[in-house]
């Protein structure tokens, strides 16, 4: 059976504001929802990543793939569940868009390394080093967990520094 | 029946242009789209996308007192308003230069003949009066791809002329 496509909140629904709680159970019913938030992401215009509270369950659950962009190192599908991000290194300013607040994109500093503890969807360990675009997407989906968008972090264009480079 | 209006306004810049602008528009019933505002040199600069219910003769009326009391240039035009359809750059290109005649022309000259649709395009004076210095951020849509704006800009540009480019991909995250 295909899993359901459930529909996604977009800002301002107040849901997205909230502190999203642990998963304590790993059993069917978590698994199947993870199905549906994936078939969401999906779903959706060219996602690499969705948060449980976007569709208004308020459960730390993400699930980050930015595989259909393999030019960035990634780790294929990622579900990642009560995800604690462990370390930072590094920052980049990139532009991110969401799925919750459709028709804008802004830029956003993230830490350009980071390593990650999580739960896979029966429980076990996870720990992952990702870097880039794909550090840049699990740190987005985590701030969906804590009740912020990429819109709490936006900086300006404008007076962004630039490294020094000379093309010859 | 409502209708979207440009409404631009230059201006010697001072505090408080836009809340008196704002405020007269909000007062009439007026609606705000996308604006840009900014201080260029010691002028006030907008351009603002306006809805209002009504001809652009009254729109000129309603903000008469202030575009008076702020000694402001007035500029309406009726538009399409057409919201919600943003472009999203895939390209971001970085210059800055001793400021010299031709700049701007050079490279967006190079750029515009690789497929580059700018989107956004800010530029700055720095440095002082004796040594000027040029500092622009574009963002656009590379429709031939970002590589062929990179060999387009190596082409136009020869080291040693004083020019710094940088020139990005802009992969956009959605998440």
């Amino acid at each position: 059976m295909m899993a359901a496509v459930l529909e996604i909140l977009t800002y301002p629904d107040p849901r997205l504001e909230e502190l999203a709680q642990p998963v304590e159970r790993f059993d069917d019913s978590l698994r199947t929802f993870i199905a549906e938030l994936e078939a969401t992401r999906c779903a959706g215009p060219a996602a690499v990543g969705i948060a449980a509270p976007q569709v208004g369950k308020g459960l730390r659950i993400v699930i980050v793939d930015v595989s259909a962009k393999p030019v960035h190192p990634n780790h294929g599908r990622m579900v990642l569940i009560n995800p604690e991000i462990t370390e930072w290194e590094g920052l980049a300013v990139g532009r991110e868009g969401c799925l919750s607040v459709p028709d804008f994109t802004g830029n956003v500093i993230r830490a350009e390394r980071i390593v990650l503890e999580a739960c896979d969807p029966y429980g076990q360990r996870l720990h992952y080093r990702c870097e880039g675009f794909e550090a840049r997407a699990v740190q987005h989906e985590i701030d969906h967990l804590d009740g912020l968008l990429f819109l709490d972090r936006l900086v300006s264009r404008r007076n962004d520094l630039f490294r020094r480079k000379v093309y010859k | 029946m409502k209708h979207w209006y440009m409404l631009t306004m230059v201006g010697q810049d001072r505090p408080g242009i836009v809340a008196h602008l704002t405020k007269a528009l909000y007062e009439g019933s007026c609606n705000l789209g996308e604006a840009s505002m900014m201080r260029l040199g010691t002028n006030f600069t907008i351009m603002l996308m306006v809805e209002h219910d009504g001809p652009l003769k009254s729109l000129r009326e309603m903000v008469a007192p202030v575009v008076q009391s702020m000694d402001l240039h007035l500029h309406i035009d009726e538009i399409r308003g057409r919201l919600h359809e943003h472009l999203v750059p895939n390209v971001r290109i970085s210059v800055y230069g001793a400021d010299r005649a031709g700049i701007v022309a050079k490279v967006t000259g190079a750029l515009a003949s690789a497929g580059l649709h700018i989107l956004n395009l800010e530029s700055d004076v720095g440095g002082s009066a004796e040594r000027p210095i040029y500092i622009m951020h574009i963002e656009g849509q590379a429709r031939e791809g970002v590589e062929v704006l990179r060999s387009a800009l190596a082409g136009a540009h020869t080291a040693g002329d004083g020019i710094e480019i940088r020139l990005e991909p802009v992969d956009t995250m959605m998440g």
